[in-house]
């Protein structure tokens, strides 16, 4: 690797300043002749393409179910309305299963960051006996399969009185999304320079001090990073939880939200209630993927890079 | 484990003599592990250890209900190795996974480029709606897409039908497998290649601009830029990505049991997840289900092999 790179440097000199050909002499966006309008075009087509899925399930949860029982789909909701939506709040079910969604991410996701924050230290800034095998422990544990090891996660979770609890959910999911955090930290402590604490020891400021002052802003963002990244996980795991809660009350959102489907299947689906379940389910993880994404992608990046 | 605690200062003294990296004195990194290794053992340590060892178990019904299990060997790898349809089942989920894995790489590179031969303002629309499908929870990116597909109402069917010629009218995706996997790939590769055009996008802003010009003015031609600087520069990128892709196209399951639920249970319809599911939390064959899991952690480790390996290497390096 010849460009070690941070995450602070990243968007530094990126590829606006070259796509925008402020450097008209040489034509530094290399290999392709053809003009920047097809490709713009192309670029264009592909992004309609891409979030047809999701327009399409804003717009089917507010038509109402006559026009959606057409074969003829509506492509616009001229004649939208929010019923959808309030007949499924209506129902109640929508709530608890947020809450305890929820309560699980939230629980997973702060212990998820603390013990993967001591772990990144801890194999960023120490060499020691047996910090490769653990890197690499953390490497193959990230590839577990949940699918492989869920049936002995709920003999062990049933045998000390967890099922259906948010206690034994957290547990697992903590443990299921810990590697790849500590992956990802690891990149943003390497990427923090040990010398700007000693600097500030040598100023007088104990470790503590130095690590707590120095070190720990600088890596808010890749500690926001990991923990929307473990919030995602979590927020969506589906398999794990299907296992652990068993119980109809007991219940995630994404649980609740197939529940949802197949609770249609016997009848004619209710695809205009379902989208609107689907969207209320989606929207704020959307709002809060958008706002954070980018330090995911750079988080990822620079743990990769890293190597 | 303790050992290895009350060890940890004296270790740590001792390496910190080395002239190498190791620049901090004071406590040992082992007790900075102790809680990811701790919660690491419960949650995936002990459970992996118990599938190994139920895998040589008979753990069905009976032992559902207290008999003791009896360790029975290979067996259960030995009745899976002669079941045709375990076999159709690894076949269909290692087709899946290679497909599906490189259709999304080619793609996410493809828009990568792309991203980085457009305008500012295109290229912004491009990674909002990007973006959009990356962040959509499975579940609800599920429910849409079996809308689209619905045999009767769903708009990729009218769209189809439109084409002249083409007749696609009431066309049930879900009831061939062919078909239904095809689905599910469109539906995999929807998901994934935000991330992977995202990484590689920020990956090729890292190639530095004054190596591709000085590399122009040398005379290198536009492909042997890409061959020779920026492809060995997002190398890694790529090899990581691609991993993440194999590993996680060949346990896809949420995708693969909704659209089951949609279509057909039958066991045409299964990949490996779904297999072992059924197996499991369905005929409640433990012993069965466990020898399965064990089979895709090795797959899994025989395909990301390569990339350990060479992980280990930089590592030593270093």
């Amino acid at each position: 690797m010849t460009t070690a790179t941070t995450p602070a440097q990243l968007p530094a000199r990126s590829a606006d300043t070259r796509a925008s050909g402020r450097s008209p002499k040489v034509r530094t966006r290399p290999p392709f002749r053809l003009s920047r309008v097809i490709y713009s075009a192309i670029a264009i087509a592909v992004a309609i393409g891409w979030v047809f899925p999701v327009y399409w399930m804003i717009n089917s949860s507010l038509l109402p179910n006559r026009t959606l029982q057409s074969f003829i789909p509506t492509f616009f909701p001229v004649n939208g309305s929010l019923n959808n939506y309030a007949n499924t709040l209506e129902d109640g079910t929508f709530f608890s299963a947020l809450g305890i969604s929820l309560s699980v991410t939230l629980i997973a996701v702060f212990f998820c960051l603390l013990f993967a924050f001591l772990a990144a230290v801890a194999i960023s800034r120490f060499r020691f006996k047996g910090r490769k095998s653990f890197v690499l422990a953390v490497l193959i544990v990230q590839m577990l399969p949940a699918e492989g090891l869920f049936i002995a996660q709920y003999k062990m979770v049933a045998s000390v009185g967890l099922l259906n609890s948010i206690i034994g959910l957290s547990v697992i999911y903590t443990a299921a999304v810990v590697p790849f955090t500590i992956w990802m930290l690891r990149g943003f402590v390497a990427g923090i320079p040990a010398d700007l604490e000693e600097a500030a020891m040598v100023d007088g400021l104990s470790r503590t001090q130095a690590f707590m002052r120095i070190t720990f802003p600088l890596l808010a963002p890749g500690l926001v990073a990991s923990g929307v990244f473990a919030f995602l996980q979590a927020w969506n795991e589906f398999t794990v939880a299907l296992v652990l809660l068993p119980a109809e009350a007991m219940q995630t959102l994404p649980l609740w939200l197939r529940g949802f489907i197949q609770a249609s299947a016997t009848r004619e689906t209710d695809w205009g209630q379902v989208m609107a379940a689907s969207t209320l389910v989606a929207v704020p993880v959307i709002v809060f993927f958008l706002i954070v994404q980018g330090r995911m992608t750079s988080g990822l990046v620079s743990g990769a890079v890293k190597g | 484990m303790s050992s290895t605690v009350a060890t940890a200062p004296e270790r740590a003294a001792k390496q910190d003599r080395s002239p190498a990296p190791p620049r901090r004195r004071v406590p040992a990194p082992y007790f900075l592990l102790i809680p990811a290794v701790v919660i690491l053992l419960i949650g995936m340590g002990y459970p992996l250890v118990w599938q190994i060892v139920t895998s040589f178990q008979e753990f069905g019904l009976k032992q559902q209900f207290g008999q003791p299990a009896d360790f029975v060997g290979l067996a259960n790898y030995f009745e899976l190795a002669t079941n045709p349809d375990m076999w159709g089942v690894v076949v269909r989920s290692l087709l899946f996974m290679v497909i599906t894995a490189f259709l999304t790489l080619a793609i996410g590179l493809l828009l990568a480029v792309l991203m980085t031969a457009v305008g500012k303002a295109v290229r912004l629309t491009l990674q909002v709606s990007l973006l959009l499908a990356w962040a959509m929870p499975v579940v609800a990116a599920m429910t849409v897409w079996i809308w689209l597909f619905d045999r009767r109402r769903g708009v990729v069917n009218y769209l189809l039908d439109m084409i002249p010629g083409v007749d696609m009218n009431r066309f049930a995706w879900l009831e061939n497998p062919l078909t239904f996997f095809m689905v599910a790939s469109i539906i995999v590769i929807w998901m994934s290649v935000p991330f992977v055009a995202f990484s590689v996008y920020a990956g090729l802003t890292q190639v530095s601009d004054e190596v591709l010009e000085a590399a122009q003015l040398d005379g290198a031609t536009p492909w042997q830029r890409l061959r020779f600087i920026i492809m060995p520069m997002i190398r890694p990128v790529i090899a990581i990505v691609l991993l993440l892709q194999l590993i996680w196209d060949l346990r896809v399951f949420t995708q693969i049991t909704m659209l089951q639920d949609a279509g057909s249970r039958a066991s045409e319809f299964d990949l490996l997840g779904t297999y072992i599911y059924k197996l499991g939390a369905g005929s409640q064959d433990f012993g069965m289900a466990s020898a399965v899991s064990i089979f895709v952690l090795v797959l899994t480790v025989a395909i990301s092999w390569y990339y350990v390996r060479s992980l280990l290497k930089e590592d030593e390096q270093s």
